[in-house]
């Protein structure tokens, strides 16, 4: 009577042993487990941020056009701007810092040009009290219209890019980690 | 629906710059038939009735269309003047030109080189090659037209041609129409009844042609010819002959004529006739054998072979009359040889317009408005190629004297807004084609109505066609808001260094005197407010005490404190204005306040006049160093920072643009004798479309000059012209674009700038971009529009109107260079880099380059040698290198110690430059020097000298003239009896530099005086006279002037030529 229920302790036990084994052979159940790496992490913050700064970049290239074919009033044209250049700055800035915190080394020399970009460009801002980098009295100016349109074409095209690659790089981390 | 638009905005939004531009400006779009909301930000501009409802009242009233309440020098009698103005323009005086170019010709018959243009230059021959096959129609024709009795085949040209076509085209009448029909394929215009004195033929023949001397030339082709007179006389010989007598232009215009070889057999078919051979080679050509049988010969003078068919076509009409031209302006000279260019004098380019447009004969005053090219290349290429600066200047609100001002239907293009112009094509009397667009327009039933003639039928007649400057008398469709009342509003800085240099008196002097001459009406109204620490209001409650003094002390919150009597009616409190105006100096006599809040006071005034607009004039003598806008004093330090240029914060700019909103601009005189940081100060102005003055070192009693200056220049600013709510609107062809605009006013749009005041001493500068081929088009055309509101509270268009030719040849783009525009928009845009980088050197690269380009694209075109820049005789480019030094010495950019010590007065100069109209600049730039003690020996005006230390004698006085101060400078060897008669003092020894020069009762003195008056009459702006002893400390005023000499770090002319060289050698 004793004895069966040894039996089926332990064949319940090898079983459970077995079932075990079996599972560890079948699935990589570990990398499932630690699959949230700091690197998945920083490009699913990369991915909602390069989805925002895709919308600054188009509304620039609409502002840039409204100012050369519409009769919009620059001075409110380059507040509506300004306001947003800071934060687009920030959001680029933060996924680079995710990035080198993360060793993503193609990530990092992607943004490097452009971080560099951006702190040149609000370095070398006209005198202006508030943030931004446009100014309503020299934006009309031809050259200056057509580089700041050049400017949001590029950088739509880098973020475009960006998007699709954070995406794969996402995915790319959740599967080889 | 759409006149509705403007009359609601108003109550929707603030009158802010959105809504005004919007309501007062139509835009391009043709709005006024689109409806819906999306358009109210796009004007909602009412529509010119243009081909249905008509006022009939209109044109049944003739004699209305000028109002009666006229104050301005206008000219009533306009339609009528109108016809007898435009003869004086009907005979080119292109054809006298060329003989000043004589002198420059010896030194290449000496060298005996082979000519340049002879070179076999590829550039040149692609660019004939380009213009052959361009798809300017006058030119096609030339091998297939078929009124040419002999069309160009191969074998024309091997039979002697001289005896075969006896007849050379005469100028008459018929020939012109033959011209003009020649082309008629693209504008049928053969049903305008056009009025043969209009079409005279002078415009459709080249200068050389149109001589009866040609003729004969023609008809004797085995004369020898007679080189030899003009090219054997010496060179100074040979530029008098040339300068006085113009007969001898015409033997050798006719000379020149009679060189041309017999064609040779190569019988080209002149693939495009606006080749400019060089005349100055016809010696040269004529013992070269003729006709390059071979093809060797003919590539290397296909010019020569072309040209010579062409005035061999009998009864050939020249296609275009500028064309022809060029084979006398094609010649040279060596900006290495040639010492004396300021003896060819400045003048203007003719500009030459194709028959096809209503009115080719008329030109805008170009003083008033001009491109930096009097001829636009056709395509990006070819102005790349040339490397000269394609810009606009404009003097919109230029004091005119022969204005016509019309009431009547403003006919304008229902596609693209423009006005009608004389340079619009007419192909019936029901149509108009506008010039700008090219579209086909409606004209209106009553446009054919002649008001002066009473007459009906021939649109030419109008005076919209007339005039390429003409104002009209808007309707309230053209009103945002009902004009609004005059306003001005004075800032008087009362510390105590205002108070040491005694502004104040001269302000109060000259307000006093002019206070009933201020432009405006009945409701003309006026404020004032000082400012030291605090800020001072004085508030006007009764007519007949004087106002309430308030003092505000919270600088950093500021308030307004009651809510009236600041900004009164003058004509209700004159009395008390007065007398306050009166009392000014002494009210503050004894302020010990050292400080400036002029920021606060400028915020708070344009808050208290924001509701009507106007105009705020600010005078400042000391830095504002409290409150907002304070600024520190950036000079003090030893080493100029390039940082000092570029303004220190953008307070100034807000307030500006907020300004700019409330249709208030900001003057500005600054009476320092400090620093006050100007760039950053004069931000108020450049963006509120005010203007700066500056005065350095100003006292009462020390600095008489500076005080009769500010006197004279504050006295004409109160009685000037002015115009409110301004908007100007520069419409351009197809194909071009505006860039870049210079000057003082906040540009609204790509084409639009917002002024809020407009005044007749301010002049803006276009930068315009070349962006399409601008083959098609026949002329190219540029509208500005400037729409305010008069003083007397009606609203105005002034339209002013530039047409000009196209070509495709890169000879006659030199040719036609304009000098003047030129070194207007350079000093403009050096300005403006130096501004707003900080970066002298920058800006000084900047116009040495330019220079190095222009030269460098011209000597390589015609053929580089070594050792010689050449620049054509005729057009402006070889004056350009001497106007560059002359920039770069100046003290705006250059760069010795004086200058870099002084840092307002170089910006105070930079700001000049973007502002300053024409004239000024250019004298700013290359002054002029006269002699004045044999003045009254010669009966004309003297001539000016080469500015050069070794033209001025020991014994002379010489007069300097600068943009804004007369040097007169007095060599210690004078005779003492011109001193006696000038001066009424015996020897040098006695004379005193403060004197005040006065008429005396000699012929001396009077043809001095004379002279005087006649050189401030060529100016707005008042230039006081600097008497200067030749032993005088003040002397490096005078000798800092004469730019062709050696300074301590820059260039003289000859140096500077040299550098050019070699640059262009690289």
């Amino acid at each position: 009577m004793f004895a069966p229920d040894e039996f089926f302790l332990r064949a319940a036990q090898q079983a459970a042993e077995e079932e075990e084994e079996n599972f560890a052979d079948f699935s990589p159940a570990p990398p499932f487990r630690m699959a949230f790496t700091f690197a998945a992490f920083a490009y699913l913050i990369a991915l909602i941020a390069v989805a925002f700064c895709i919308f600054f970049a188009i509304y620039l290239v609409i502002c840039i056009d409204e100012l050369k074919t519409d009769y919009k009033n620059p001075i409110e044209q380059c507040r509506s701007l300004n306001q947003l250049v800071l934060p687009e700055y920030v959001i680029q800035f933060v996924c680079f810092v995710l990035f080198v915190f993360s060793f993503q080394i193609f990530s990092i020399v992607w943004n490097a040009p452009l971080l560099a970009y951006h702190v040149y460009r609000y370095m070398n801002r006209p005198v202006m009290s508030g943030p931004g980098i446009y100014d309503p009295t020299t934006i009309m100016n031809a050259d200056q219209l057509s580089k700041s349109a050049k400017e949001g074409w590029v950088k739509l095209g880098f973020y475009l890019i960006s998007f699709f690659y954070y995406l794969y790089a996402l995915i790319y981390t959740l599967v080889t980690a | 629906m759409g006149g509705n638009l403007p009359n609601q905005q108003p109550q929707l939004k603030p009158p802010d710059i959105q809504s005004t531009a919007n309501g007062h400006f139509p835009s391009g779009n043709a709005p006024s038939y689109s409806n819906g909301p999306t358009n109210s930000s796009i004007p909602g501009f009412p529509p010119t009735p243009f081909n249905s409802n008509l006022p009939n009242a209109q044109y049944n009233q003739p004699p209305s269309l000028v109002p009666p309440n006229l104050t301005q020098p206008t000219n009533l009698g306009s339609y009528n003047q109108a016809q007898s103005s435009t003869p004086s323009n009907l005979v080119p005086t292109a054809s006298l030109k060329p003989t000043s170019s004589f002198p420059s010709q010896p030194p290449y018959q000496q060298s005996s080189q082979p000519n340049p243009t002879f070179a076999a230059n590829p550039n040149l021959s692609t660019s004939f090659n380009s213009s052959a096959s361009s798809a300017f129609s006058p030119l096609k024709p030339i091998s297939s037209a078929p009124q040419f009795p002999q069309p160009a085949k191969p074998n024309v040209a091997q039979q002697p041609n001289f005896p075969q076509q006896p007849q050379i085209p005469q100028p008459t009448p018929s020939l012109g129409y033959a011209s003009m029909n020649g082309p008629a394929n693209t504008v049928p215009n053969s049903s305008i009844p056009y009025n043969p004195p209009q079409m005279t033929t002078p415009s459709f023949q080249p200068p050389g042609l149109s001589n009866v001397p040609v003729s004969s030339s023609f008809t004797q082709p085995q004369l020898p010819p007679v080189p030899s007179m003009p090219t054997s006389a010496p060179p100074q010989q040979l530029q008098q002959n040339s300068l006085t007598q113009s007969s001898s232009m015409y033997q050798t215009s006719s000379s020149s004529m009679n060189g041309f070889p017999a064609p040779g057999p190569m019988g080209t078919i002149p693939t495009s006739p606006n080749l400019a051979p060089a005349p100055q080679n016809f010696p040269t050509q004529q013992r070269r054998p003729v006709a390059g049988a071979t093809s060797a010969g003919y590539m290397q003078q296909p010019q020569q072979l072309q040209q010579t068919q062409q005035l061999q076509q009998p009864g050939y009409p020249v296609p275009n009359p500028y064309y022809g031209q060029g084979q006398e302006q094609n010649r040279y000279v060596d900006l290495r040889q040639e010492r004396n260019l300021i003896g060819y004098g400045v003048d203007d380019n003719e500009i030459n317009l194709p028959s096809t447009v209503v009115n080719p004969n008329v030109n805008v005053n170009p003083a008033v408005f001009r491109c930096t090219m009097s001829a636009v290349p056709q395509t990006q290429e070819l102005l790349k190629k040339c490397r000269l600066p394609l810009g606009l200047t404009l003097h919109p609100f230029k004091d005119l004297k022969n204005l016509s001002i019309v009431q009547t239907n403003i006919v304008r293009c229902r596609y693209c807004r423009t006005y009608i112009n004389p340079y619009v094509y007419l192909p019936d009397n029901r149509h108009w084609k506008c010039n700008i667009c090219l579209r086909s327009n409606d004209l209106p039933d009553e446009f054919c109505w002649d008001p002066a003639t009473k007459s009906y039928g021939d649109p030419t007649r109008r005076p919209e066609l007339h005039h390429p400057t003409i104002e009209y008398i808007a309707s309230s469709e053209y009103m945002l808001r009902p004009p609004q009342p005059a306003l001005y509003f004075f800032i008087l800085d009362v510390s105590s260094n205002a108070i040491e240099n005694g502004y104040l008196h001269t302000f109060s002097e000259q307000l006093l005197i002019n206070l009933d001459q201020l432009p405006g009406d009945d409701r003309l109204l006026i404020g004032f407010l000082a400012v030291d620490a605090m800020v001072h209001y004085f508030q006007f409650t009764d007519p007949k005490r004087p106002p309430k003094h308030l003092i505000v002390d919270d600088i950093e919150d500021i308030f307004i404190p009651t809510n009236s009597g600041f900004c009164v009616e003058l004509a209700h409190f004159r009395e008390s204005v007065r007398s306050f105006i009166q009392n000014i100096p002494t009210l503050f006599e004894a302020n010990a306040s050292t400080s400036n809040c002029v920021g606060a006071a400028i915020d708070v005034a344009h808050k208290l006049i924001a509701e009507v607009g106007g105009r705020i004039t600010v005078f400042q003598t000391v830095l504002p160093d409290i409150g907002p806008g304070a600024l520190k004093n950036r000079a003090s330090s030893e080493k100029p920072d390039p940082k000092n240029l570029v303004t220190a914060t953008d307070f100034y700019k807000r307030i500006a643009l907020e300004c700019t909103g409330h249709q208030v601009a900001v003057d500005l005189f600054v009476l320092s004798n400090g620093y006050v940081d100007l760039s950053t100060l004069s931000e108020i102005s450049k963006f509120s479309a005010g203007s700066v003055y500056h005065y350095p070192n100003y006292h009462i009693n020390r600095g008489q000059v500076q005080v009769k200056r500010f006197q004279r220049h504050f006295n004409r600013y109160l009685t000037r012209k002015i115009g409110f709510e301004a908007v100007l609107r520069i419409r351009c062809s197809r194909g071009l674009s505006l860039h870049t605009f210079h000057g003082n006013f906040f540009v609204r749009s790509t084409d639009l700038l917002a002024m809020a005041n407009v005044n007749p001493d301010s002049a803006i500068g276009v930068q315009v971009q070349l962006e399409d081929n601008l083959a098609g088009q026949h002329t190219v055309c540029f509208q500005a529009a400037l729409l305010y509101t008069s003083s007397k509270g009606d609203r105005r268009i002034r339209v002013h109107t530039l047409c000009l030719p196209i070509t495709s040849d890169f000879s006659t783009i030199f040719n036609q260079f304009d000098l003047k525009a030129s070194v207007s928009m350079l000093a403009k845009m050096a300005s403006e880099r130096a501004l707003s980088n900080g970066e002298i050197a920058d800006s000084k690269e900047g116009l040495l380059n330019a220079a190095i380009d222009a030269l460098g694209a011209y000597n390589r075109s015609v053929g580089q040698r070594s050792g010689v820049v050449l620049a054509p005789t005729s057009g402006g480019l070889k004056m350009l290198p001497l106007y560059i030094l002359g920039l770069l010495k100046h003290r705006a950019f250059s760069s010795s110690s004086q200058a870099q010590k002084r840092l307002d007065e170089r910006i105070a100069a930079m700001l000049q430059f973007k502002n300053a109209p024409l004239e000024v600049i250019m004298l700013e730039v290359h002054p002029a020097l006269y002699a004045i003690h044999n003045i009254d020996q010669f009966e004309e005006s003297p001539q000016r000298l080469p500015l050069s230390y070794e033209r001025v004698n020991r014994d002379g006085i010489y007069l300097l003239d600068t943009g804004n101060y007369v040097y007169l400078y007095i060599c210690s060897g004078v005779r003492s009896e011109i001193l006696q008669q000038l001066f009424d003092v015996s020897h040098f020894g006695q004379l005193d530099e403060d004197t005040v020069i006065e008429q005396r009762t000699n012929p001396l003195s009077d043809r001095l005086h004379n002279f005087l008056r006649t050189l401030q009459s060529q100016r707005g702006l008042f230039a006081p006279i600097i008497v200067i002893r030749e032993d005088s400390p003040q002397r490096d005023l005078f000798t800092m002037r004469l730019i062709e000499d050696r300074t301590e770090n820059a260039h003289s002319y000859i140096e500077f030529i040299n550098h050019l060289n070699q640059e262009i050698q690289r």
